[in-house]
């Protein structure tokens, strides 16, 4: 692996480096979870490794018993999965829009191109566990009959992805991917992608033009993949913890997985834990987890300090000042009832000496960069907003400028081809919203209120 | 049928319709930047957002379908405050100066900016600068002004052909852009300036000439190519300032080819002939029209009097107009004269006499689209009809298949199911090989005449002549069709052909197994209509090809410039060298026409009236949109009074409606062609299959920017890519038979003429063939289009020559 970084050093990320990776995969009860059981062993990567905990059984169960796709799709309705991927849509109902009947290629394509900030979790899947991966993509192309499957992978990401083409390798000579599979008239081959880092590919119609080979550019919806995926044939696309879930879910039946949480928000879930926490890291946690405990796991808020706000599913979602999410559980209903969402549960964690105007300016400089220029009130909002705050930190702000970016917010939200225009606004109007003081403070005396700079 | 209701208007539309098209049927303004009717949905300029009961987003209605009971609101709260958002985002970056913009007065950004736009700017930051981008001679960039709806994208891509721009960047970075140093080089490139909702994309010979409102519109028909396609002329002070489509769904829908659209500075030419002239002792004489016209009545007299009316040889250029024709074969007559013929680019007149009326397209244009099977017979069809290759594209987008017999492998841009591509004398054979296996494949015996049913024994099908076969018969890999719509055409190089009268019968014969429509492509704006006129040889008269073949005393020239419009450029200038007179009928002075004796300035379309017919029959008239420069006159007019000057009856016209009239016999022009368009021929002329011929053959084709005397003289179309000069373009196989290279200097001879041409490593040519442009001064002294020629290495001597000639041209 140490060779191949240097090969490609050109493209090496954060993960080149050696940085301490305190991945917990267990809640304070000490159970082992879901998505990241062969953490704790020697290989956790190596088919030997999956295989030792049971791994590719399910699959291999259900092609060779000939288990009808309906009753499949039943259990995963019945686990209460929802995407990983930030939207949180029920991954059972998303299997029952592919057509069952047709005549021609349906396809299967796995959305591991985590890109926003804050979130790291996808990364661990295919870097510790990328066979359950494979198994939970296999069930889901045997399950939508899908002959094709293409593991999209974050361009920023390398090593990671040769761990994920080395498993793929190992799968495939293992029997578990190819032709005519345990022998039964199921195919599948799955493929890895690799991006170039665009944060837009992320969102899964523009990925799938990537896949295409063009630019990645999010497409008008409907058609939605299930109809009109890649090459315009029917596609299903789920986030990678999504697939990661299912061998256990087959495995343990639909009902264990949803009593791991809570209604409405099934199984276990990955936190990515970043800011100023004493250990940041990724958390395999129960849904519904009090955001005490998981603070408590991270270590508690670092040198000390208190706790100001937190950004709890990647700053796509609202941000929640301290008092808001103390008594929040983590789960969909949870933090929507304490005026956020779960997103993908990249949880950033800010201390009482943050600046939330420079942390807003470095958020909507995120989504100007990243807009991918396609449609107007994100091309140019983006770029709008960016500016205003850039010139308040440069303490040149105005008073207006905290309606006119409201507004703005307002604009560009909801009037836009893809999410990323209603990403892009949600940070600032929860931002001034919670944090106006700080703002009006920064633009009357041009310096942060917090840092005194 | 669906139920709607937008802003409260009860609707019935039809199922699948998107909201932009229900309203637009029922007239509700709906502002759009993006969206366009004859291209993709984008939906990425969010300006035509409205609302939608049941939904809390706003939608955008050139990409959401109608589903039934759907209430929509195009001017509900809602729906305003998106609009005027997005018409706000859209402004920041633009550039707030539309007084130097050149799109001012016809800019949709403007015109909406004013219904949906706010009064003042909140935007006080800094402006976005986009640089701009050389993308040839025709249109200008501004690039600042892109508000990146990629309609010029999606044109290019999905009409044109080839994506030749393209969006790079990202979110505030991003712009469109050709690839690197690379031109725009569609011939329907234009089309993207009427495309674009600024002034991003602007003419780049109209730039800043004139303003919008200053210009008045004028409807008139385009002279190039045989569509026929509607334009709308601007003009200015008399002169002609720009053309743009008009839009005509049958014929052009809304786009025009870059020919149609720009050779109007032709019309601007200094070249313009504006005052008749006399040669006197090799002297060109300005004079009056008195003294020309009884001059050139004089010359004519006297010649067909010593010499009869055979001595006079009457050439017609087939971009007049039907009024002219008319007049002219008249005058002919009137003088005894049988010698008339517009076919000057025709070498093969054995179907005279053969037809049993106007040969045609064979079907209406707008046909073409549902086609399913198509097969083009010796034609480069971008070169020839732009607007008929963005048709066939379309058809084959739709899942038809082309296939293709031709010297020339040119990429149509589009997929091509099968191709062959050899010499023009091999192209006999091969449809003598298509046409058997066409006969084999048949469920019914074949009914061929016993004398073809010989000819095709010796043949042998090869294999993808085969293919093509079957593909015609319906068989294909995709799905088979059992009866298949399918259509045969001949371009402009099998018309050229001394082989024509082979390639049609095979084609008709074809065509009669297959059930098939087609026909021929006629060249230009009005060869068709001069075919109904009859302007062509009585029964005793030459042909075009023999009257310059066996010089005539005298020639009266129509609207032509004999070395550059003719099949055999060498004979044409020797035949007027030899004449005692030639008389020209020319709006312009130009070196081709050095040889003539009398110069009469007439007038091009934009300053007359006429009346031309289209390849599908279509019979369309049209007025001068300004005034004839200097003494120009109309040429019906000049032919009416050279005929009262000669003392000839019946030229008394007023108008060239009063002669169209007496064409048509005051009948429904349709009524006429009904009767008259006809591809069948009368009976089979003897043919023969094989053409043994060692050597190399020529193909002169005639590019499209040389077609005729206007478009050689628009300096943009000049400046495009395609007008380079002529060369000898081979196959690499070719080269190396003749021990050649790309870049020698060779001698090309045909006949007893001979030209210096560079040396071209061309493998879209068939091998046995050298393509040779025609229409071009540096190879005037050549022969036939289609004929044989020979190469030779050059001498230094001649590189020396060479050189001289090209500092010439310059």
């Amino acid at each position: 692996m140490a060779e191949q970084t240097t090969k490609m050093a050109t493209r090496k990320s954060s993960s080149a480096k050696k940085a301490a990776r305190p991945v917990v995969m267990t809640d304070l009860t000490g159970q082992t979870l879901v998505t990241l059981r062969t953490l704790n062993e020697k290989n956790p990567a190596s088919l030997a490794t999956y295989e030792k905990l049971g791994g590719y059984a399910q699959l291999k169960r259900l092609v060779t018993e000939k288990i009808k796709a309906p009753e499949i799709i039943n259990q995963v309705k019945v686990s209460n999965l929802r995407g990983r991927g930030g939207a949180g849509f029920p991954t059972g109902l998303k299997w029952s829009f592919m057509p069952r009947y047709y005549d021609g290629t349906k396809y299967l394509v796995c959305n591991t191109d985590e890109g926003e900030p804050g979130t790291f979790k996808d990364r661990d899947i295919i870097r510790y566990n990328p066979h359950q991966l494979i198994e939970g993509m296999a069930i889901a192309a045997y399950t939508l009959g899908a002959r094709v499957g293409y593991n999209y992978i974050h361009g920023e990401i390398w090593q990671d992805y040769e761990i994920f083409e080395a498993a793929l390798a190992e799968a495939r000579e293992a029997g578990y991917l190819g032709e005519n599979l345990f022998g039964s008239n199921f195919s599948f081959d799955l493929y890895a992608v690799h991006g170039y880092g665009a944060y837009i590919c992320g969102e899964e119609t523009a990925l799938i033009e990537s896949i295409e080979g063009k630019k990645g550019q999010p497409r008008f919806k409907p058609p939605f993949p299930a109809s009109y995926g890649v090459f315009g044939k029917p596609t299903n696309v789920n986030n990678t913890e999504s697939y990661a879930s299912i061998p256990w879910i087959m495995q343990h039946g639909g009902q264990a997985f949803a009593d791991l949480g809570v209604p409405n928000s099934g199984g276990s879930k990955l936190f990515s834990v970043s800011g100023h926490v004493e250990k940041p890291g990724n958390y395999e946690i129960r849904m519904g987890t009090p955001f005490k405990e998981l603070l408590e796991m991270a270590g508690g808020i670092w040198k000390g300090r208190q706790l100001k706000a937190v950004i709890p599913g990647g700053p796509s979602t609202a941000v929640m000042p301290a008092r808001a999410i103390e008594n929040a559980t983590m789960d969909y209903d949870g933090l929507s009832k304490a005026g956020s969402s779960l997103g993908a549960g990249s949880m950033i964690v800010m201390d009482d000496t943050t600046c939330m105007v420079k942390t807003l300016k470095r958020l909507s400089y995120f989504f100007y960069e990243e807009s991918c220029g396609q449609c107007t009130p994100c091309r140019e909002g983006t770029g709008w907003v960016y500016r205003i705050i850039e010139r308040i930190v440069d303490g040149k702000g105005k008073m207006e400028d905290l309606d006119l970016l409201t507004d703005l917010s307002n604009n560009i939200s909801g009037r836009t081809i893809c999410a990323l225009g209603d990403a892009a606004a949600t940070p600032v109007l929860s931002f001034i919203k919670h944090f106006r003081p700080e703002f009006e403070y920064y633009i009357q005396h041009g310096k942060s209120m917090v840092d005194g700079k | 049928m669906l139920n709607i209701e937008i802003d409260g208007k009860p609707l019935e539309v039809e199922h699948g319709s998107t909201i932009i098209d229900a309203a637009d049927a029922a007239g509700i303004a709906i502002p759009r930047f993006c969206y366009h009717k004859k291209l993709s949905v984008a939906a990425n300029c969010r300006m035509c957002l409205v609302q939608v009961e049941k939904f809390n987003k706003p939608l955008p209605a050139c990409a959401t379908p109608v589903a039934d009971g759907m209430k929509i609101y195009t001017r509900s709260k809602a729906a305003v405050e998106a609009q005027q958002s997005v018409m706000e985002f859209l402004l920041i970056n633009h550039p707030l100066d539309c007084p130097i913009c050149d799109q001012g007065g016809e800019c949709d950004l403007q015109d909406i900016a004013v219904a949906y736009g706010a009064s003042g700017s909140r935007y006080t930051e800094e402006k976005r600068v986009v640089f701009n981008k050389n993308i040839g001679p025709l249109v200008s960039t501004d690039m600042t002004r892109c508000i990146q709806c990629t309609r010029c994208v999606r044109f290019l891509k999905e009409v044109g052909g080839m994506q030749e721009l393209g969006m790079v960047g990202r979110g505030e970075h991003a712009e469109i852009t050709a690839y690197v140093d690379q031109s725009v080089n569609s011939e329907l490139s234009g089309n993207i300036i009427d495309l674009c909702p600024v002034g991003a994309l602007t003419s780049k010979p109209f730039r800043y000439s004139a303003r919008s409102w200053e210009l008045t519109r004028r409807s008139s028909i385009a002279p190039h190519d045989g569509l026929g396609s509607h334009i709308e002329v601007h003009v200015k002070d008399h002169k002609v300032m720009r053309v743009l489509p008009r839009e005509k769904e049958s014929i052009n829908e809304c786009w025009l080819s870059d020919r149609d659209r720009f050779s109007y500075e032709g019309l601007n030419s200094p070249d313009r002939l504006k005052v008749p002239m006399i040669k006197h002792n090799g002297q060109w004489q300005e004079t009056d029209w008195k003294t020309a016209l009884e001059f050139a009545a004089g010359q004519l007299k006297d010649i067909t009097k010593q010499y009869g009316g055979d001595a006079l040889g009457v050439l017609v250029s087939p971009n007049s107009t039907m009024e002219e024709g008319y007049l002219i074969k008249q005058l002919s007559e009137g003088l005894g004269c049988g010698n008339v013929d517009y076919r000057l680019r025709q070498t093969d007149f054995r179907l005279d006499g053969k037809r049993t009326g106007t040969p045609w397209m064979g079907c209406n244009i707008q046909e073409i689209e549902e086609l399913d099977r198509i097969l083009l017979i010796g034609s480069n069809i971008r070169n020839e009809h732009p607007l008929l290759a963005q048709r066939i594209r379309k058809a084959v987008a739709n899942g038809a298949e082309l296939c293709i017999v031709s010297p020339l492998d040119n990429d149509p841009l589009m997929d091509v199911a099968h191709k062959v591509i050899v010499r023009p004398n091999d192209m006999v054979n091969v449809l003598g090989q298509i046409l058997k296996a066409m006969s084999g494949l048949q469920k019914l015996s074949l009914c061929l005449p016993p004398t073809l049913n010989t000819l095709l024994e010796e043949i042998k099908v090869r294999p993808n002549t085969q293919k093509i076969a079957e593909c015609l018969a319906g068989i294909s890999e995709e799905l088979i069709l059992i009866a298949p719509k399918v259509g045969i055409f001949l371009g402009n190089m099998a018309l050229s052909d001394p082989r024509f009268t082979e390639m049609y019968s095979m084609a008709e014969a074809i065509g009669g197994i297959t059930g098939a429509k087609g026909g021929i492509l006629p060249p230009a704006a009005n060869s068709t209509g001069m075919h109904l006129m009859g302007v062509m040889p009585s029964a005793t008269g030459m042909h075009a090809r023999a009257m310059i073949e066996v010089p005539r005393k005298a020639y009266l020239l129509l609207n032509i410039e004999p070395e550059l419009d003719c099949q055999h450029a060498a004979l044409a200038t020797d035949a007027m060298a030899k004449a005692e007179c030639v008389i020209a009928l020319t709006a312009y002075k130009s070196a081709a026409l050095e040889n003539a004796d009398i110069l009469l300035p007439i007038a091009p379309f934009t300053e007359t009236s006429g009346t031309f017919m289209s390849m599908e029959g279509r019979v369309q008239s049209f007025q001068a949109v300004t005034r004839p420069l200097g003494e120009c006159r109309p040429a019906w007019k000049v032919l009416r009074v050279l005929a009262n000057t000669l003392g000839l009856n019946g030229f008394d016209y007023n108008s060239s409606e009063e002669v169209k009239n007496k064409i048509f016999h005051g009948e429904k022009p349709s009524a006429l062609v009904w009767r008259s368009l006809n591809n069948n021929l009368k009976e089979l002329v003897e043919i023969q299959i094989n053409i043994k011929k060692e050597g190399l053959q020529r193909i002169g084709e005639v590019p499209q920017y040389e077609s005729d005397p206007i478009v050689r003289r628009s300096p943009p179309l000049q400046k495009t890519k395609y007008n380079i000069r002529p060369m000898a373009r081979m196959h690499a196989d070719q080269l190396t038979e003749l021990g050649l290279q790309d870049g020698d200097l060779v001698v090309a001879y045909q006949d007893k003429g001979s030209a210096l041409l560079k040396v071209r490593l061309d493998n879209h040519v068939a091998k046995g063939c050298v393509r040779v442009a025609a229409a071009h001064p540096l190879t005037a002294g050549l022969g036939d289009l289609m004929g044989d020629i020979t190469i030779e290495k050059a001498s230094t001597e001649h590189a020396a020559l060479y050189e001289k000639q090209l500092t010439e041209m310059a």
